[in-house]
């Protein structure tokens, strides 16, 4: 039975095997050549993988310091209500979101205690009526609708499942802001295995997917045909 | 290559390319110029609406401290939760970029900044010059209005200061209140029943197109549907009022007085008067009845107005027959007075079937009475300048009943009449493109070697000013608004600011305040008051703790003098129109063209400019791309070789302007009707230089018993371009 290949060696029609010849030094280059373009492959794999895994995710953020440092533990013991002392609904049934300056006046209207923070915070907002331009970690694009009154009030969700236990803290951690679009890292999760789809508590990244898999789960409606998910216009309004 | 499979294959599996492109699509809605709702608290905060003289409550809505809408305040006497689209666009003027954002002053042509102290104390400076040269009559104010604190202020300043000129724009209103003396002895405005009227006879007012005041007038046309009450409207042109009517008469324009007046032939012929009124509350009704008997025949009337006789005397006679009859004048939104001979015929109407002071008549209304400032003590200056003549001559030898006549004004600065204006103060109206003949009016302003605007927005007559002090706008300020537009319910409101001011601007009333005290002495003596704030609750007095809490004063059970109470003339009976000043042609001979104004509730043709919103809603058959268009009936347009859409100049003796043609069937032959409130040469590069302003083409007519300006068209060519 002739292969293609004999046929091919044949062409001469004189017996003589001219691919032969050439081919008896060529299998060992042809098996260099292979393994340096396998290895060249795993190189170039192997530091885009780094440099996409591991570098990247450090050059798209930049840290920020917050205007000043804020004791969350410190003020959770001197209240009454929890969290919603401070970050409270109005009356009309929003939420009130970070507090505002005038909330704060009452009893830092003078410097409280000796840290730096607090002489900063008296004497660069208070005295001078500033609001305190705070980076907000859990900010979301304005294209994302979000009411706390229907997760919170209605939904009976706790602020932890969704911001941590950012209220037990001594201090704020870096804001670490994306150089494109301004957001926080915390909405995309700050760890490997965040990114990898497989975050350990539901507060570690808060992206489109993981509004979804609550709703999916807590809701289960699954209104939109094309998605197969709750309605896009329950969040893009 | 193996080194780039690689690459591109390690780059796909992380998350590189995938985040990039989801950044990427957020940063895309994070560009600067993608408008971003505030957030913060909402808030409503009840106010009064100044843009127009309608008095609407407003309730403007905050998030946070941004202004971001004006609804209609529910509950409010006057429009109840309704707003107009100009109201609704008011966060427009707020926040436009051609608010004035400092006090300026202009040197060699350009605007430079100014603090308010060298402000004021230049002004100050030029006004004791004057005064010492004996030339303090030469200092005039023209302001919105003569009602409320603020042109109090100002003509309580003048007058102490001695000057005799403070001005403000008349209207139909004081048309109205001029036949009210003559025949009632009243000295106040003129109110109109119309939500108890069931047959309402109006001779062109734009009932839903702005006349009176706008919300109230919408409403009260609803209610006029909904209990089947009629309205026939009188105007040469198929208005939106006239296309909601029961029935439209289209009339020669001009001759709406001979109309009413042939009416009155058909009440009084027929004897469908109303007789205990005539016999027993009322002097001159014989020798007017015979006057009009002999001129006003409907064979005559119906040559004159093109309105069939025939219809003439069906509509007198469906007229008097109704049970609450009334009938009202004052074209469009009522802004040019009109002539005493229209009013007074249509006043007359009202009498001979007795509703006056009746229910669903027209009632006199008392002046707003709340401001009770002590007399000035003019010290020998001013009481001898307080004796000169006004320069629009109202109140002289020609013109004795007439207040104001602002329309005059350019005419008595250009032909160099006595010592001129040497100062003018322009608060809160603007001459420069409102007063008719406006090509003149600028000719005038131009020669006013200072003026002074206290405008918040930069508008014609700011940009020619000298001085610019703005004041702070309507939604940043406390002022009292006293409101008459035909309400039949006394009534003030009272504006508050909603916001801190956003610029450095300050109120109108304290610059006054500043101002006396920097003139001193009597003038000084002559405002006592800390501030505007203060002066405004001092004046206010018992009604402030309400005011602040409502923002709206009104007295509900008002009721007019009953005939038996007898009226405020001499005789205490109503004295009929004098036959002679009833008995006169119409104002204008028609050529073969006319040209006529028309009003928009799309439009603000006052001295609020139009915010882009509402250029919005302006449909093409009245602005095309930058071009005015103008409407005629297809016949008029056939005899000039016009075709749908043609550019033709359009001129008459004021002046000449390029414009489209659009044809329309509801207009009459010979017409062409052009809108007001368009041709801005001020304002944002949404109003600027859009269509053409009909005050450039048209000029004031004097009134020859009033002086009020009577124009309800002019003569003109149209040639194709």
């Amino acid at each position: 039975m002739s292969t293609v290949d004999d046929n091919a060696h044949d062409v001469h029609g004189d017996g003589t095997d001219h691919e032969t010849e050439s081919h008896d030094s060529d299998p060992t280059s042809k098996d260099d050549g292979a393994g340096v373009a396998v290895l060249f492959f795993i190189i170039g794999l192997a530091a885009s993988l780094v440099i996409g895994w591991l570098v990247f995710p450090k050059l798209l953020y930049s840290k920020k310091q917050q205007p000043f440092d804020f004791n969350h533990s410190l003020h959770m013991e001197l209240v009454d209500d929890g969290c919603e002392s401070c970050h409270f609904f109005r009356q009309d049934g929003t939420y009130a979101g970070l507090p505002q300056l005038a909330q704060c006046t009452g009893c830092h209207e003078e410097v409280q205690g000796d840290t730096k923070d607090e002489a900063i915070f008296v004497e660069e907002y208070v005295s001078k009526n500033r609001e305190v331009p705070w980076l907000v970690y859990s900010r979301q694009p304005d294209c994302v609708f979000f009411s706390h009154a229907a997760h919170v009030k209605m939904g009976q969700m706790d602020c932890v499942t969704c911001h941590g236990h950012i209220g037990e803290s001594t201090g704020l951690p870096d804001y670490e802001e994306n150089r494109i679009t301004g957001y926080s890292r915390d909405i995309w999760g700050r760890n490997l295995e965040n990114m990898l789809f497989l975050k350990k508590n539901t507060w570690d990244r808060m992206k489109m997917d993981d509004c979804a898999e609550c709703h999916m789960k807590e809701t289960g409606r699954m209104t939109s045909v094309q998605t197969q998910k709750d309605g896009c216009f329950v969040c893009h309004k | 290559m193996a080194l780039g499979i690689g690459t591109t294959a390690g780059i796909t599996l992380s998350p590189l390319p995938w985040k990039i492109t989801d950044d990427l699509s957020i940063w895309t809605q994070n560009w600067p110029w993608t408008p971003v709702p505030a957030d913060g608290e909402a808030t409503d905060t009840n106010s009064a609406c100044m843009l127009c003289p309608g008095g609407c409550g407003v309730t403007v809505r905050k998030i946070g401290n941004r202004v971001v809408k004006v609804e209609g305040m529910k509950g409010h006497p006057v429009n109840d939760g309704g707003i107009c689209a100009l109201g609704l666009a008011a966060p427009q003027l707020l926040y436009s970029p051609t608010r004035v954002k400092s006090p300026m002053k202009k040197i060699n042509g350009s605007w430079r900044k100014i603090s308010w102290d060298d402000a004021i104390a230049e002004i100050a400076a030029k006004l004791i010059e004057l005064r010492a040269a004996g030339k303090s009559h030469t200092v005039a104010c023209i302001a919105e209005s003569d009602r409320g604190t603020v042109p109090l202020l100002w003509s309580r300043l003048l007058t102490v200061y001695g000057s005799p000129n403070f001005m403000r724009p008349a209207t139909m209103e004081d048309a109205y209140s001029l036949v009210m003396e003559k025949t009632q002895g009243h000295h106040g405005v003129p109110g109109f029943d119309l939500e108890n009227a069931d047959f309402v006879l109006s001779l062109g007012c734009g009932i839903i197109e702005g006349w009176g005041s706008p919300v109230r007038m919408f409403k009260a046309h609803s209610q006029w549907k909904n209990k089947h009450a009629k309205l026939v409207q009188v105007e040469p042109r198929l208005s939106n009022t006239a296309a909601k009517a029961d029935q439209w008469l289209a009339i020669k324009p001009g001759t709406e007085a001979q109309l009413a007046l042939g009416l009155a032939h058909v009440i009084l012929s027929e004897s469908l008067f109303h007789r205990p009124f005539t016999d027993n509350f009322s002097d001159g009704f014989e020798s007017c009845k015979q006057a009009i008997l002999s001129q006003f025949h409907p064979d005559r009337v119906a040559e004159s107005t093109g309105i069939p006789a025939e219809t003439i005397r069906s509509l007198g006679r469906a007229f008097a027959g109704a049970k609450h009859p009334i009938a009202i004048c004052g074209r469009g939104q009522g802004h040019v007075p009109g002539s005493f001979q229209e009013t007074a015929a249509v006043y007359l109407l009202n009498a001979l079937v007795g509703n006056i002071g009746q229910k669903g008549g027209v009632w006199a209304m008392p002046e707003p009475e709340y401001v009770n400032w002590p007399e000035v003590e003019m010290d020998s200056v001013a009481a001898n300048a307080m004796q000169q003549t006004r320069m629009d001559g109202a109140g002289g030898e020609h013109y004795p009943d007439a207040r104001y006549l602002l329309t005059r004004l350019p005419e008595m600065i250009n032909a160099g009449i006595g010592d001129g204006v040497q100062v003018l103060f322009i608060s809160g109206a603007n001459p420069a493109y409102t007063l008719p003949g406006s090509q003149a009016a600028r000719k005038a302003l131009a020669r006013i070697p200072f003026k002074v605007s206290f405008s918040t927005h930069m508008d014609e007559t700011a940009e020619m000013a000298d001085m610019i002090l703005p004041n702070h706008c309507f939604l940043e300020r406390y002022e009292d608004v006293p409101v008459t537009s035909g309400l039949t319910k006394p009534m003030v409101n009272l504006a508050v600011p909603v916001l801190q001011p956003l610029y450095d601007t300050k109120h109108v009333g304290d610059v006054i305040i500043a101002l006396a005290r920097s003139l001193g002495g009597n003038i000084a003596a002559a405002f006592p008051w800390k501030n505007y704030q203060a002066c405004l609750k001092k004046t206010l007095g018992d009604r402030w703790a309400h005011l602040t809490e409502e923002t709206y004063w009104v007295d509900n059970n008002y009721r007019p003098t009953q005939w038996q109470d007898g009226f405020e003339t001499a005789t205490g009976k109503f004295i009929f129109p004098d036959a002679k000043r009833l008995n006169r042609s119409p104002l204008a001979a028609q050529g073969d063209l006319t040209l006529i104004a028309c009003d928009s509730m799309c439009l603000s043709s006052g001295s609020v400019g139009t915010p882009p919103f509402l250029i919005k809603t302006v449909p093409d058959t009245v602005l095309k791309d930058l071009y005015m268009v103008v409407e005629m009936n297809p016949k008029t347009a056939a005899a000039l070789q016009l075709k749908e859409g043609s550019n033709a100049v359009l001129s008459t003796q004021r002046g000449a302007a390029r414009v489209k043609v659009h044809f329309s069937e509801g207009i009459m032959p010979g017409l062409v009707a052009m809108q007001r409130g368009l041709g801005h040469s001020a304002y944002d590069k949404y109003l600027a230089g859009k269509g053409v302003n009909i005050n450039e083409l048209m000029g004031p007519v004097d009134d020859p018993d009033s002086g009020y300006d009577a124009a309800w068209g002019i003569s003109a060519s149209l040639t194709k371009a």
